[in-house]
């Protein structure tokens, strides 16, 4: 509580600072505009309803590549994490496809997938995927052979013991790996509406707003509901974490 | 008494070192047997072997009579490390219940699971999760899991390495009164001498690597056993003696111990002295 206090006091400080500033003479009028004047626009954006579409938009597309990312990583995780011949198999072509940056393939996605949704999802997928991957791969060499030991003691078989102990053991690596995850995702969703020039989109309304006239007050809006959307992100997974896999933490199982 | 165990020519090879070689012995129902060895000298290995974890590479065991291939149904094994052997993600009634699962309806599993846990006294803890109790507390739950079982044949790994002193006790005179009331079989192996004695009806004495046989001594102590008063007793004093004599060096004071306790003794004596050694030197290098 006192902590959170603390934060609340150290936001309203800088606030305040950069209020004094951008209404000084140390900057010239409208170059950076106070935090007044964005949140007054924020709240009229978020009462138009286009803004409002264009945070959908990537919300959306960022909640379907990190499904799709979770969907396709975990299961291939296991496999990899479970099967040693599979993973000498796969090593090669997974140390040369998880170097490629996902920002540097955009172009290519655009030209595959075109402007629609359809690239920066494709994108983010690729883009989260790996930490998700290495993670459950991680946690299956971490398995404690002798929970193992104690299912099979008791006749478990061994379908069930990759379900009711493997599994269950990995999830808070797994977590940790969705975590990451996200936060890429959300990078690259947005990133991709910037460089693609897409119709919708944060990343599009951010650039449209930059380009021309070069509204600040609306850059800024877009860019502060860009960080809090990473931030509510990431406070819910971290809250999903302590929640359900508070007993990772306890025996030291959490990254 | 009916035998359960029967243990023949039992050996195991990890490459080409030898971890137990060619054992036999018999455990009858309702027995307490424990055997003793030094550290390293294929207790576990035993363990493994008899629970079906790890192939034989000789011999055969049968249990109830049975000939045992792969991992018996009607066993249970609590491992020295409760920490690692109780599934964090689940609560101390879940953990009790896992065995149960696939086997007895969900009414029955609860059921089972809530009343072993009252013969070890954790009627409370039941939707408490592991590491919210101590250690001989997370043991308790293990000991309750393998009875909730309702094995044959109960398997006992150094159970109490690895609690402190007094909880040791408490923990050692609640597995002789769950025995005693549940009528369980149990094999316990452990390093400590004076716990084989206490605990046994019968103790096997195992030599230093590769574990054979070297003694199979009865336990003449009273059925019930006090702390403080059965390791008073002559009797106790006298077997504890023997035991240790048996792992350590001299000869023996029973005719009725067969094998070589001289040689095994002076094996056993330079291994130790080899091991301290090497441990001594460890140290060292540790310090620079
Ligand atoms: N998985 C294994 N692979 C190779 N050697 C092993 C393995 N497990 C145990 N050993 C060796 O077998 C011997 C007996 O080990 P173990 O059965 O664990 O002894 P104890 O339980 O009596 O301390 C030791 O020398 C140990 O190093
Ligand atoms: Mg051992």
């Amino acid at each position: 509580m006192r902590a959170a206090f603390r934060g609340l006091v150290g936001v309203a400080v800088l606030l305040l600072l950069w209020e004094l500033l951008s209404n000084s003479d140390l900057v010239p009028p409208g170059y950076i505009p106070p935090p007044t004047v964005i949140g007054a626009t924020l709240v009229r954006l978020l009462l138009d309803g286009v803004f409002v579409y264009d945070v959908i938009a990537s919300v959306l597309a960022w909640a379907i590549a990190l499904g799709v990312a979770i969907a396709v990583a975990v299961p291939l995780g296991l496999v990899l994490g479970s099967v040693p011949a599979v993973r000498r198999a796969t090593r090669t072509v997974v140390e040369l496809m998880r170097p490629i940056p996902s920002v540097a393939m955009i172009p290519l996605a655009i030209l595959l997938f075109g402007g629609g949704p359809e690239a920066k999802i494709v994108l983010a997928v690729y883009a989260s995927v790996w930490p998700i991957l290495f993670n459950t791969i991680y946690a299956l060499d971490e398995l404690d052979e002798q929970l193992v030991d104690t299912a099979r003691a008791f006749g478990t078989s061994k379908p069930r013991i990759m379900a009711t102990v493997a599994l269950p053991s990995a999830a808070p690596f797994v977590m940790t790996g969705i975590r990451t995850a996200a936060a890429i995702a959300l990078i690259v969703v947005v990133s991709t509406e910037l460089l693609a020039g897409a119709t919708l989109g944060l990343g599009q309304f951010i650039l449209t707003a930059s380009s021309g006239g070069g509204r600040m007050d609306l850059v800024f809006a877009g860019t502060v509901v860009a960080g809090l959307i990473g931030y509510l992100v990431n406070a819910g997974l971290e809250w999903v974490q302590r929640r359900f896999f508070a007993w990772g933490a306890r025996t030291g199982e959490t990254v | 008494m009916s035998t359960m165990l029967e243990v023949t020519d039992l050996g195991h090879r990890y490459g080409d070192h030898t971890a137990i070689d060619r054992l036999s012995f018999t455990v009858a129902a309702g027995e307490l047997v424990c055997i003793v060895g030094p550290s390293g000298c294929g207790k576990s290995t035993l363990l493994r072997t008899l629970s079906g974890l790890v192939a034989s590479t000789t011999g055969h065991v049968a249990l109830h009579g049975d000939e045992v291939r792969g991992v018996p149904d009607d066993l249970a094994v609590v491992f020295q490390d409760y920490s690692r052997s109780l599934f964090p993600w689940l609560t101390v009634q879940r953990n009790v219940e896992f065995p149960l699962k696939r086997k007895v309806s969900r009414a029955e599993r609860r059921a089972r699971a809530a009343e072993a846990l009252e013969w070890v006294g954790l009627s409370g803890a039941g939707a408490k999760y592991p590491w919210q109790l101590s250690g001989g507390m997370q043991q308790r739950v293990a000991i309750a899991r393998a009875l909730a079982y309702r094995p044959a044949l109960l398997l006992m790994d150094e159970p109490f390495a690895s609690v402190d002193a007094q909880t040791r006790f408490e923990l050692e005179d609640l597995l002789l009164r769950v025995r005693r009331e549940h009528d369980t079989t149990i094999l316990l192996v452990t390093h400590d001498i004076d716990e084989s004695v206490y605990l046994g009806d019968r103790v096997l004495v195992l030599s230093k690597s590769p574990a054979t046989i070297v003694a199979n001594l009865k336990v003449d102590l009273p059925a019930e056993r006090d702390q403080i008063t059965t390791r008073e007793s002559d009797t106790f004093v006298a077997l504890r003696a023997e035991t240790a004599r048996l792992l350590h060096g001299g000869g023996t004071v029973r005719p009725r111990v067969q094998a070589d306790p001289e040689g095994v003794a002076a094996r056993f004596l330079a291994a130790e002295r080899a091991e301290q050694a090497a441990q001594a030197s460890k140290r060292h290098a540790a310090q620079n």
